[in-house]
């Protein structure tokens, strides 16, 4: 019990220190006193959560079902493209219904040729030694193209990995905030961004998938024919994005948003918001090359599959600058401009769950959380102190440090201080008495038997501290559970509660009985007043 | 100074002679909870059935009336309005959209718009919308995280101790958790991923005190192997008496400030915590202790009777 070698109370005092040291810069945070606190000084500082620090939470769902879509719709242009190449290969009655790609080929002795040049399409999925598309062929002479299970699964996960940093790129375009979007699940992306208050903005941003296409436009097409949704070979029928009506467009492509380097928002001639680009090399030469065989006749911009606008082409274009008119606000103009120019998502998203905070909101919660902390540790250390006298000083000087070193922990790692975890410190507070609660009670009950005084406090120390073990595991338990399959605020709960039982098991049993220890040393009592 | 002793010296009160009356007693009330629980269901929030939440603050107080028609006259859907402590902030909640899994709130849209323009100097000051899919799986996460804690606590107790005291846990959580959920279920206190965290709190701080009497039961069990399994209970009870109080009241005390100054948002974490450490305190006598008395728990149970306690323990 006395054994208490000097290294051990410098080592102790030393964690102590550090605990109290780490905890410094998040308790002055946001006050006139934190200019003073010297630049050498560890300078770690707990992370408040959104629910404190006001802000917008927004969870992003992958539509699989369009992402099947898209990917159908990208395999019929390749197997066009590859096909062309062998001018004997004729196909027809190309179809993409039931998740599938097929078509026919029109010379049966042709099948084999073409099977062929598709198995050239598929691609091995690493490790699992499928292909990320089935060519099978029925009747003879339908083709029929299935994305595989694991394709399907890899094609989701580069999906995500690509939309994630087109997402942060787009909500914070100089990569200066502190801004959170992680992949969740395998599907969804979770954007949680301090200080906006309106969802309705981030919506705005990730909603678009931002997939721009200048395309010519089809002149052959018979204006009926394409009302009613018919379009001449090589060409396609798309909406237009305002006002209704639709439009025949070539399928070749001209340029597309991924060639674009720069993207701003300006005016027009007119005084209208528009969107002004810039090509990288390749693109510039290409817009330049179709716009200098193409003077006098419209091409269309097209976003998303709707046509914003279909302007002449009244001069090659040759500079790689282009303009994108239409319909636009300055607001909407914008985040067309941030989108393009961050890049198309590879799958669409969508919003299943936000919420929103403001800072004023979370400034109050702070302050009334702070203010039941600390009545909370008064009025507990009151009751220690007129409980166990000498013995609930002990108790209340490891409480203090207790808050200190899971404020210090907590800075250190970085750890996200939530609403609910300033119900977890309370709750800590409260408990972490318990340990010393239970070894005082059962110094009491070894001096009742008649126990000298050493030997009580050490039986108590050693007796009580079996159960202490056993009631903390039992909480972390709980807290462990609570941290793995909660999100956001409750896990912040939780982890507040899992640094509390590790630090108070330190500072109720050891800390206390060092100051125990020295007690005993220096001043020799002859009895506990306990 | 004169210390406060809350449990006099050498407390002997019979716990174990009303055991049968509290048994039938706690098995009311845990049907009753569950019934309650079962037939009245509980108040969920959107964090379990989807929808949205928007909560307003206004510059001078307004009636829950005049704001009722205003936001009706929306046509945002059936919602329903609840003061937050005082008549200037208000709770507006909207069932979610039908028929879709986006949480679509352009209902959320209007009513920020709304508010501000029907009632100078008012402001929205947090919304939250949650779509059915997300709903249905943090509600089917949070039930699987009560389950998981409970069944793992009581695997440790029994590792701990004897398979005997696992039961015993287990008996004690459940009743715990249900007398809970049937506290939620008769005030009609809303039921949000807050109070699962209380709920999954409830599981390691109620054990808390069962654990130290669980202890001291093994210990007196391994030092005392003459005495009936009743006077010892009874012991064990009493020996851990004042420790039981007087950490009680700390968590109690502590809970209370929170519950009566802390912030209103998580007034439900704070009360579900209160009442199960209230709770537990009770069960950890009531329940823990006398199920062992059912499942034959003697001396024996122990089979190593060489360990170091043993050996160490002294007659008082």
């Amino acid at each position: 019990m006395l054994e208490f070698p000097r290294w051990k109370v410098w080592l102790v005092s030393l964690v102590v220190a550090l605990g109290v040291l780490l905890s410094i810069p998040s308790l002055i945070a946001g006050t006139q006193v934190a200019r003073y606190w010297p630049s050498w000084m560890p300078q770690y500082k707990v992370n408040l959560g959104l629910d404190l620090a006001g802000g917008s939470h927004l969870l992003l769902e992958a539509d699989q079902a369009d992402a099947l879509k898209t990917r159908l719709q990208g395999m019929e242009d390749s197997v066009s493209t590859e096909l062309r190449r062998d001018p004997r290969i004729d196909i027809g009655d190309i179809s993409t219904a039931n998740g599938a790609l097929s078509f026919m080929v029109r010379d049966p002795t042709q099948v084999d040729a073409a099977v062929e040049r598709m198995r050239k399409l598929t691609q091995p999925v690493a490790l699992t030694g499928n292909r990320d598309w089935d060519v099978t062929v029925v009747d003879s002479t339908r083709i029929v193209l299935t994305p595989t299970p694991s394709g399907t699964a890899k094609a989701l996960k580069d999906a995500m990995g690509v939309a994630r940093d087109v997402v942060r790129r787009r909500i914070d375009p100089s990569g200066t905030k502190e801004i959170t979007v992680i992949t969740e699940g395998g599907n969804r992306i979770l954007v949680e961004v301090p200080g906006v208050e309106d969802p309705e903005a981030l919506k705005r941003l990730v909603g678009q998938t931002a997939r721009l296409e200048f395309k010519l436009v089809d002149l052959s097409a018979n204006p009926q024919d394409v009302q009613q949704g018919h379009a001449p070979p090589g060409s396609q029928v798309l909406p237009m994005a305002k006002g209704g009506g639709f439009i025949a467009v070539k399928r070749r492509v001209m340029v597309s948003g991924e060639q674009i380097t720069k993207a701003t928002q300006g005016y027009d001639q007119n005084g209208r918001p528009d969107i002004e680009i810039t090509f990288n090399t390749a693109g510039a030469r290409r817009f330049g090359r179709t716009t200098q065989e193409n003077v006098g006749k419209p091409f269309a911009i097209i976003l998303d599959d709707k046509v914003l606008s279909y302007p002449n082409i009244n001069e090659p274009i040759l500079g790689g600058n282009a303009q994108i008119t239409g319909d636009f606000t300055v607001q909407s103009a914008n985040d067309l401009a941030v989108s393009l120019a961050s890049g198309k998502l590879p799958i669409k998203l969508i919003p299943i769950e936000e919420r929103t905070v403001s800072a004023e909101l979370g400034a109050d919660s702070i302050h009334k959380g702070a203010i039941a902390a600390i009545v909370s540790v008064l009025g507990v250390v009151v009751f220690m102190l007129v409980t166990y006298g000498r013995f609930g000083v002990y108790a209340n000087i490891a409480l203090v440090v207790n808050a200190f070193l899971i404020l210090g922990i907590m800075a250190m790692f970085n750890a996200t201080l939530t609403l609910p975890g300033i119900a977890g410190f309370v709750l800590t507070i409260g408990a972490a008495v318990d340990a010393n609660v239970l070894i005082n009670e059962r110094i009491r009950e070894e001096i009742r038997r008649g126990r000298r005084l050493i030997d009580a406090v050490e039986t108590g120390y050693h007796e009580a501290f079996r159960a202490i073990f056993d009631a903390n595991v039992t909480h972390v338990i709980s807290a462990g559970i609570m941290a793995y399959f909660g999100s956001g605020p409750v896990r912040g709960f939780a982890v507040v509660l899992l640094i509390g039982v590790v630090t108070s098991v330190f500072t109720a049993v050891y800390f206390t009985r060092m100051l125990v220890a020295l007690w005993i040393r220096r001043a020799r009592p002859r009895e506990l007043h306990i | 100074m004169k210390l406060v002793k809350l449990v006099p010296d050498h407390t002997n009160l019979d716990f174990m002679r009303w055991r049968n009356l509290a048994l039938i007693l706690s098995i009311i009330a845990t049907a009753a909870s569950i019934a309650f629980t079962a037939y009245r269901g509980l108040n969920l929030g959107i964090d379990f059935i989807g929808g949205e939440v928007v909560r307003a603050e206004f510059a001078q107080p307004v009636h829950i009336d005049d704001l009722r028609t205003r936001v009706d006259r929306l046509g945002v859907g059936e919602a329903s309005i609840q003061a937050l402590g005082n008549d200037r902030t208000y709770q507006i909640r909207l069932p979610k959209p039908a028929g879709s899994d986006a949480a679509s709130n352009a209902t959320v849209t209007k009513l920020r718009a709304a508010i501000p323009q029907a009632y100078p100097g008012a402001r929205v000051a947090a919304g939250e919308s949650v779509s059915g899919k997300v709903s249905e799986e943090l509600a089917q996460d949070s039930a699987m995280a009560i389950g998981f804690a409970m069944i793992g606590i009581a695997i440790y107790i029994w590792i701990r101790f004897e398979w005997q005291f696992g039961v015993g846990a287990l008996l004690t959580l459940a009743h715990d958790i249900a007398m809970t959920l049937g506290f939620f279920a008769f005030t009609r206190l809303q039921v949000d991923l807050n109070v699962v965290a209380a709920f999954l709190t409830i599981v390691g701080y109620s054990l808390n005190d069962t654990v130290v009497i669980y202890d001291r039961i093994r210990e007196n069990l391994r030092k005392y192997r003459k005495m009936a399994i009743l006077p010892l209970l009874n012991l064990s009870l009493n020996e851990t008496l004042a420790r039981t109080v007087v950490t009680s009241l700390t968590v109690l005390l502590a809970l209370g400030v929170l519950m009566l100054i802390g912030p209103q948002v998580i007034f439900g974490l704070a009360i579900a915590i209160f009442l199960g450490v209230v709770i537990g305190t009770y069960s950890s006598i009531y329940i823990s202790a006398p199920v062992l008395v059912w499942l034959g728990v003697t001396p024996h149970s122990f089979l190593k009777p060489e360990d170091s306690e043993t050996a160490e323990a002294q007659p008082a």
